[in-house]
Order: C-alpha cells, then structure tokens, then sequence
C-alpha cells in the first residue's frame, strides 16, 4: 500500500512539472505582456523598464522559470492587483467556505444518487427508472447559473423559506475557528449560528449537486446494469445466498467502483460550478472570488488559482486511484 | 454470430476497460480513469460481432431508428436547425431596434410582456423578444458549431498524428505518441470551465473568444478518443492483411484505418455541441462573452436578463429553454448513437 502510494506520488511529478510550464507560458503571453497588464497601456517607457526589472523580465528565460518555481515552492503567488493582498493570504481565507460548500453538494449528490441510481437499474423500465434517466439528462443540460438562479428566486426571494445570500445573518454572533461556518458553530456550542449556517447552505449546495447527481445516478444505473449480468451474481444466487448478501456484496460492491472514480472526475467541474454558483449566492469563497478577479483581469491570482485547481484536481484523482485499490483487491495486485 | 473478430476486441470477462497500451501505460494517475471512459468509447468500433451478420454500420442505423430517444433527440435539433437557418428571416422586426425603447422603464421595474405585436414580449431595451430569439439561434448554433469544429479538427489532427505514429511508426513513433499524449493528458487534467476562463482572458472580450475558449477545451478529448480509435483499428485483420500486401503505410493509414475510426469521434462532436453551448452560456454569464448587443446570442441573452429576473423573469426564461432544449437534443442524439454503437448495450 505504501509503495502504491509512493509511486503515485512520483508519477505526479511529471504532470505538475508540465503544468508549471503551460502556466509560465501562459503568464508570458497575457495580453500585451506582464507589463501591460499592471501598468496599462499609458505607461511610460521608464516606467515600464523600472517595471521590467521589478518583475526580473529582463533576465534570462530560464532564470525566470527558476525563480517562478522558486516562488511557487515557497508559497509565493504575489499580490492580487485588485485588493493588494497577498494571493495566498485572500485563498486560504476563503479556501473553507468553498470546500465546505463543495463538500456538502457532493454528500447531497451521493447520498441521494447512489439509491436512486440503484434502485432505478433494480427496476429497469419502470416509472422510476424513467424518471430518473430523464431527470439526470436534464441535470446535465441546464446551466448551473440559471439553476441557482431559479432555485433563488422561488425559496429565497418569493417563499422565504431560505436566505438569499452570503453565509450567515449579519449580526448573528458566530466565533471563527475553522472557517467551516457549520463545524464552527458545533465547536463553540453556539448552536444558533451552526443552524443558520446550514440554513444558508442548502440553497447553493442543491444548486451545486445538480451535475454530480445527474452523473453519479447515470454511472450508478449503468453499472448496476452491467454488473446484474455478470456470471458471479448469477453464481451467488444459484448457490442460494441470501439476497441481501448479493446485493450488497457482489452486486453494489462491484457496481460503485466506476461511481468512485466518476466522483473524483466531478472536481473539476464541481469547482467550475462553484464559480458560477457562488456569483449568484454572494458566497464568500474561491468562486465568486475568482469571478472578481476576471472582471478586474486580476492575473495573480488567476495563474494561481489555476494551478491550485490543477493540484487540487491531481491529489483528489489520486485519492480516489487508492480508494479504488481499497475496495478493490484486483486493482492493488496489478 | 460474428463475422470477424478483431485483434483489439478485449476478451470479455468482468473487467470491460481495455488495457491502455504500452507507451502511455506510466501514464499518471491523474486522468487515467476519464481516460479509460473515452478509449471504452474508441473501442466500440473495432468490435464487429453483429447479430445479423451485416455490418456495423447498418446495424447501428437499424438500432438507431428503432430508438425513441433517438428520434426525440432528432426532432428537436431538426426543429432548431431550421430555426437557425431561417429565423432571421421569419422574424418580425428587427432584432436590434429598439422601437419600443419609450415603453420599458427597467430602473422602474416596467416591462412588457406577451401581446398581440410582441408575442415573447420586449427585452430591456424595447426590441422585439421573439425576433431576438429566432435570429440568437443562428448566432447559438454558430458557437456551438464553430467551437466543436475548433476541438475536433485540433483534436483530430493531433490524435491522429498520435495514432498514426504509435500504429506504424516503430519504436519513434512510440515515443512521439508517448510525449503527445502526456500534453493532452495535462490538458485534460484542467477544469473545463478555467480552461475557456484562461483562453478568454488572454484573447479579451468576443464571440470568437468564446468558440475558442470553448473548442479549446474539446481538444484533449477529441485528440484521445481518435487516438485510441486508430489503435483499437491499427491491431485488425485488414491493416495486417494490407501490410502483407504491402501496401505503404501512409495510405493504410489515411484510407483504411483514418476512415474506420472516425466513428466514435462523430458521437462525441455530437455530444461536444450540447457541452459547447451551455459552457458559452456560462462564459457569458462571467462577463466573458460577446459584448456586441447588437448580435443576439441566448447565452448572453440569458447573463443579462437575470439582472431583471425579479420584475421579468420570463426575459431569461425563453433564452434558458431555448439552451436547454438544445443541449437535450444533442445529447439525446449523443448518447443514442453511443448506445447503437456499443454492442455490449445492445439488449
């Protein structure tokens, strides 16, 4: 187990390499130049040589990438243009109310997916399969923003049964420990500012769980499918196995493998819906941080945010490869 | 039963994903299992065991046909064609006057609705919403088309130099397929939507930066899939029969193995459009999409209506409908013809 972990960890090295290289390219080739893109186009020719070597741009190519490896190494992504704040420190303090939104949309996609997945593949056909087929096709086709929009617009601003936006009431006394509003809230035993944390969260969270739960019903279905035909079910059965046994030995055992692995792939794009998503809901995190910085052309922090989606991307996946080789022994003997 | 077996067919046992091949095996972790879903999809061709003994082809068609969704999927895009292609004809007025400007008061909350002149309504700024509509769905199709046709014909071209070279290149083209491959993977290992948000913010604010913000992204994939369709063909009986015959490689390649894998690649642009359109519509929605107003395109239709969602919601509603219905079709279509394709499918 530790050697596959070892070697999984080597194999990232090539890809994060490569990675740095596209970003440093693309750095390079943002409009105009680096220089532009801070000084703007009025600049002038003093000024943007003082800017040049500020920048180290007038040293050579490969020095550049060293120190802009160097700077990633140690954590330093620069200053956002916009608020002139470290790049690190404005993720890391947002960083916790993504995740726990991410987090809780996946739940809300797995725990409502996996039965519903399950049982419509039970029942081939029928109104529930039909439902639930055509309900995750059309998951997958309407745009997350107009999703979350609607859902907005009918609970929060017609029926009121749910806050419109941000993350806790205003003037609601809430200490911060985690930056988890809700895990916060249970730490400190203030259990009205845990509540309305979560009163807040439902929203965006079932407008964030549109697309993995239209995925993991589709994969869910498909593999219980597959999996029903095989031999080994077959032989269980004919061995006079308990059906509870079957079902959730061979039978969902086997079916949730390629479910494990599509929700790895979902991170991707859960954190592209968190973009859209936090934009509607005045959600403090990453996403409507970075919708921010597209508007301000804040570079900084795009090329990092991209990298650490990058990052983010190739651990969750490498996670979710040793997942599989847990639950899977054919997997860890190859 | 099967006319043919084919050297790439997997044997069937519990573990339906084929063994990537030898020069991308070290591969990373990262992406190999949304790898391992767009080469099941490459494989498909190859497998040529029909029931009726006739060809792949026909019996897909067969299939295809006697499948609803299909059909359904047919209906609406063929609905939506013909919208595009004559809706600036057919369209009341003009989509960019603004004739009714002195009856809509947006920072008063006064709009208009349906009416016997205006059948959708106005928009914000007094012009005709059905107009609108009818000619944003030819500036729709265009997006979706031109980025598709962006992905797949990068795509396509470097999966197919990939292939080609792994197929019948020896032990260089190995390694010129192993390094090419290890670019798309790192693509493919990058969100979609970021990817479109970085293209679109080197190229600057356009309707050419969102088809190619978002036929960028397709790239990887297309390049993939056509890749390991080659592959899964280069491993047949014909290609070895043709090279005992001794026929030159580049013309087993561009006329016998390049035509056999075009399958697969033809499915996914089909479903690459309903992903074109409503990753256009999401770059609008961040500011990034065409600042013109004076060309309709529901995606922007869409980002500036919500604004007004309050007082009209109905505004963002048609454009909504118009991409989901849309992107429903596509992917009807998408996912029937994968489904004809795949025999393991077939019930």
């Amino acid at each position: 187990m530790l050697r596959l972990i070892v070697r999984r960890l080597l194999q990232l090295v090539p890809t994060l390499f490569g990675l740095s290289v596209l970003l440093f390219v693309w750095l390079r080739q943002l409009p105009g130049g680096p220089v532009t893109a801070r000084l703007g186009e009025r600049a002038t020719e003093a000024d943007r040589i003082q800017m040049e070597r500020l920048l180290g741009l007038d040293k050579p190519l490969w020095e550049q990438y060293g120190i802009f490896l160097r700077d990633l190494i140690t954590l330093d992504f620069g200053d956002s243009t916009r608020t002139g704040r470290p790049v690190w420190d404005e993720f890391t303090q947002r960083f916790p109310a993504t995740v726990e939104l991410g987090l809780s949309a996946i739940l809300l996609a797995v725990v409502a997916g996996i039965p519903l997945g399950y049982f419509a593949a039970r029942r081939r056909g029928s109104w529930l399969d039909a439902g639930a087929v055509s309900g995750s096709l059309l998951g997958i086709c309407v745009p997350v923003f107009f999703l979350a929009f609607i859902l907005k617009e009918i609970f929060a601003v017609t029926l009121g049964w749910f806050p419109s936006s941000g993350r806790l009431t205003t003037g609601i006394d809430a200490t911060e420990v985690t930056g988890f509003a809700v895990l916060d809230g249970l730490l400190t035993r203030e259990w009205d500012a845990s509540a309305d944390a979560l009163w807040h969260l439902v929203l965006p969270a079932v407008a964030l769980s549109s697309i993995p739960l239209a995925v993991i019903v589709r994969m869910t279905r498909a593999s219980v499918l597959e999996v029903l035909q095989e031999d080994y079910v077959r032989t269980a059965e004919s061995k006079g196995l308990h059906r509870a046994t079957v079902r959730g030995r061979h039978v969902l055992r086997n079916a949730l493998l390629p479910v494990i692995t599509a929700i790895g792939l979902l991170t991707g794009s859960l954190l592209s819906g968190a973009v859209l998503t936090e934009t509607v809901f005045a959600w403090n995190g990453i996403g409507s941080f970075i919708r921010d910085a597209i508007d301000a052309r804040d570079y900084p922090v795009l090329t990092s945010f991209i990298l650490f989606i990058a990052l983010a991307y190739v651990l969750i996946n490498m996670l979710v490869d040793l997942t599989y080789s847990l639950i899977d022994p054919r997997v860890r003997v190859h | 039963m099967g006319t043919e077996t084919t050297g790439a067919t997997p044997p069937d046992g519990d573990a339906p994903r084929p063994a990537p091949p030898a020069g991308t095996a070290a591969g990373t972790a990262v992406t190999s299992r949304r790898k391992d879903r767009i080469d099941r999809l490459a494989e498909l061709t190859a497998r040529t065991d029909t029931s009726t003994g006739s060809g792949l082809w026909v019996e897909a068609l067969r299939r295809l046909r006697a499948n609803k969704t299909a059909l359904i999927g047919l209906g609406v895009l063929a609905v939506f064609l013909v919208l595009a292609v004559i809706g600036p004809w057919i369209a009341p007025y003009s989509p960019t006057a603004q004739t009714w400007r002195g009856e809509v008061f947006p920072n008063r909350g006064i709009f208009v609705g349906p009416r016997s002149g205006n059948w959708l309504g106005l928009d914000h700024l007094g012009r005709d919403e059905l107009s609108r509509m009818l000619v944003g769905a030819r500036q729709t199709l265009l997006v979706g088309v031109v980025a598709t046709l962006i992905g797949f014909t990068v795509g396509a071209l470097i999966g197919g130099f990939s292939g080609a070279a792994l197929a019948l290149g020896g032990r260089a083209g190995r390694t010129v397929d192993t390094v090419v491959m290890r670019f798309t993977d790192m693509l493919l290992a990058l969100p979609s939507l970021l990817l479109a948000v970085s293209v679109a913010a080197i190229m600057g604010q356009s309707l050419t930066t969102v088809m190619v913000a978002v036929g960028v992204v397709q790239i990887p994939v297309f390049a993939r899939l056509l890749r390991g369709s080659m592959l899964a063909q280069a491993n047949s009986d014909y290609v070895l029969a043709a090279r005992a015959l001794g026929v030159r490689r580049r013309r087993i390649v561009l006329a016998h193995v390049l035509p056999n894998s075009l399958g697969p690649v033809i499915v996914q642009s089909t479903l690459a459009l309903a992903t074109a359109i409503i990753e256009a519509a999401a770059l609008s929605f961040l500011g990034l999409g065409n600042p013109d107003a004076a060309q309709p395109e529901w995606g922007v239709m869409l980002a500036q209506a919500q604004r007004f969602f309050d007082q009209a919601p109905m505004m963002a509603v048609y454009p909504a409908l118009g991409i989901i219905i849309t992107a429903l079709g596509f992917t009807l279509l998408g996912e029937a013809m994968r489904e004809a394709l795949d025999p393991k499918l077939r019930s």
